[in-house]
């Protein structure tokens, strides 16, 4: 039998070496498909504007972090074929498979927004999404004698929500310790009604943000970026005007997801939110951000679906019901700049409450509040996905959200 | 939850005052919403709330990008049908929940 993930990035990755593990080496072949041999902390990303990481703290090879036993082809995917059971490499290569797992993620695609990608780019627009770019504007902000800073995020969804908003408060300290803070105007556009989703999430980080002296525009759909007057334009005509601009380009799945016929106008793939199955084919599963799953695109979500996708994947291969059902949980720490940090975590169902995490009433990590502690968990973060995450251990938090440490008295206000 | 009074009938909203109930909405309600947005419904206002209330009972999530690739209207007519946040206003006079964004 023949399993293939496409993809080793997180969730591939993470997949790969829960399943090697389980099954039997002899009955059971493992293949990983990526085009790419460099494995990227992209959470990292975020830093490397700022100078706070740099190139070693986020690459490491990608076969690092495979298990023996499993087989790596480093190419790239044309398409699938999922009603032969067939994935169609570039180079001409066609292999069979009993079960897929599509692991793809998902990329940006600045060329999507009409004068995204034009005389501006890499010079006065920006993001901090792909290594290059990240490291564009570290070197861009080392002479940057200051003016309007703005970071704008083009379409929803985008992998990692809170990323834009840990980085103007990181600008905010940059600028502020060298000394330039009030030649600085930091202004945050987004197509969300405010910084955030969900009411009681959006209330601490807009009230944390107008503390920083960070401005909000929300309601913000962006259709075009006039580079000439160096303004960003609405589809209903709002304007506003940058120095200096650092996106968050339209996200969407792979363009291999569109070539196979099996994704939404995103190239996301349509998959059961419980289950993790695809909806369109029994022996197809999507895991990580290549999926339209309605929660967070980030690395901890794709860690607490493996843990649900690994038992149906176990449970339809030894003809058990699939009874795992994924809650939607993500938990994502929000660099506050400083040397503090912000903790949030949510599901499908409970939006981010304050509270304590893990432990109720201990923590060490507070819910929704301004922490050194919570700063502290985002550094730990690297070390844990590098050491435990990817290799598919077990990590310290379960799978399904908890509410225990949670104060859900917010809700009924 | 509550009940309001629209168009001569009953129905149920949420605290924003989206229908929780799509079968209870009627084309004199969508008129009625309409009013209250100030906006008075064409021809291509109803396409459009067509559209939306097909698409949520197909189960999707809707997207303004969505709607500006459904042939009825590009994004920027979308904006100029309803404006403010047109996603949210018309989804409110279709009668539908209000679009979720899933972050
Ligand atoms: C700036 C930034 C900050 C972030 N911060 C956080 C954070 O604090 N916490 C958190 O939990 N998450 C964070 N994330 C999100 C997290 O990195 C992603 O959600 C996670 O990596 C998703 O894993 P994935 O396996 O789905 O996709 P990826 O890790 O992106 O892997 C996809 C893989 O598929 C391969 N691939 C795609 N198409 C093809 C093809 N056609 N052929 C061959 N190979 C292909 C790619 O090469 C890649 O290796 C952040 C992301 C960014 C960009």
């Amino acid at each position: 039998m023949k399993i293939i993930i496409l993809g080793g990035g997180t969730a591939g990755t993470i997949m790969a070496n829960k399943l090697r593990k389980a099954l039997d080496r002899e009955e059971w072949d493992i293949t990983v498909i990526d085009k790419n041999k460099t494995h990227y902390y992209q959470p990292g990303f975020l830093f490397i504007p700022f100078g706070i990481y740099n190139k070693h703290d986020v690459i490491k090879p990608k076969g690092d972090f495979f298990p023996a036993g499993v087989k790596v082809l480093y190419e790239n995917v044309d398409k699938i074929a999922c009603d032969k059971n067939q994935v169609l490499l570039e180079n001409g290569q066609v292999m069979a498979y009993d079960y897929l797992i599509i692991a793809t993620g998902t990329q940006v695609f600045p060329e999507e927004t009409p004068g995204m990608k034009e005389k501006l780019w890499h010079k006065s627009i920006f993001d901090f999404y792909t290594i290059e770019l990240s490291f564009a504007l570290q070197k861009f902000f080392k002479s940057w004698e200051g003016g309007k800073l703005v970071m704008a995020i083009t379409e929803l969804p985008y992998k990692c929500p809170v990323a834009p908003i840990e980085f103007v408060c990181l600008a905010e300290e940059y600028f502020a310790k060298k000394g330039m803070r009030d030649k600085v105007d930091i202004t945050y556009v987004t197509p969300l009604p405010g910084a955030f989703t969900k009411p009681v999430a959006t209330k601490m980080l807009s009230d944390l943000m107008h503390e920083k002296n960070i401005n909000i525009v929300p309601d913000f759909y962006i259709e075009r970026i006039d580079n000439e007057r160096k303004v960003l334009v609405s589809y209903d005509e709002q304007e506003v005007p940058f120095d200096a601009l650092t996106v968050v380009p339209v996200n969407m799945g792979n363009p291999m997801i569109e070539r196979s016929g099996i994704g939404d106008d995103l190239n996301f793939v349509p998959t059961n939110k419980h289950t993790l199955q695809s909806e369109a084919f029994e022996n197809v599963f999507v895991l990580g951000d290549a999926a339209n799953l309605p929660t967070s695109k980030a690395g901890s979500v794709a860690h607490f679906a493996s843990e649900i996708l690994f038992e149906n994947i176990m449970n339809h291969i030894e003809g058990r019901p699939m009874t795992a059902r994924f809650d939607g949980h993500a938990n994502c720490y929000i660099e506050t700049g400083y040397g503090k940090g912000a903790l949030i975590d949510f599901n499908y169902d409970t939006e981010p409450l304050p509270g304590t995490f893990p432990l109720p009433g201990i923590g060490p990590f507070g819910l929704l509040k301004n922490t050194k502690m919570n700063h502290y968990g985002k550094i730990i973060f690297r070390w844990m996905y590098w050491h435990i995450l990817l290799r598919g251990k077990e990590m310290p938090i379960e799978a399904d959200m908890n509410m225990a440490g949670k104060n859900s008295a917010y809700l009924e206000k | 939850m509550k009940e309001i009074e629209i168009a001569g009938v009953t129905v149920q909203v949420n605290e924003e005052g989206y229908m929780t109930d799509p079968s209870q909405w009627n084309a004199d309600i969508a008129k009625e919403f309409a009013a209250q947005a100030g906006i008075e419904l064409t021809d291509k206002h109803l396409e459009v709330l067509k559209f939306l209330r097909e698409k949520h009972t197909e189960g999707k999530t809707l997207t303004i990008r969505a709607i500006g690739k459904s042939g009825i209207v590009d994004i920027k007519g979308f904006y100029a049908l309803f404006p403010g946040g047109p996603l949210k206003v018309s989804s409110k006079i279709a009668g539908i929940p209000k679009p979720v964004s899933c972050v």
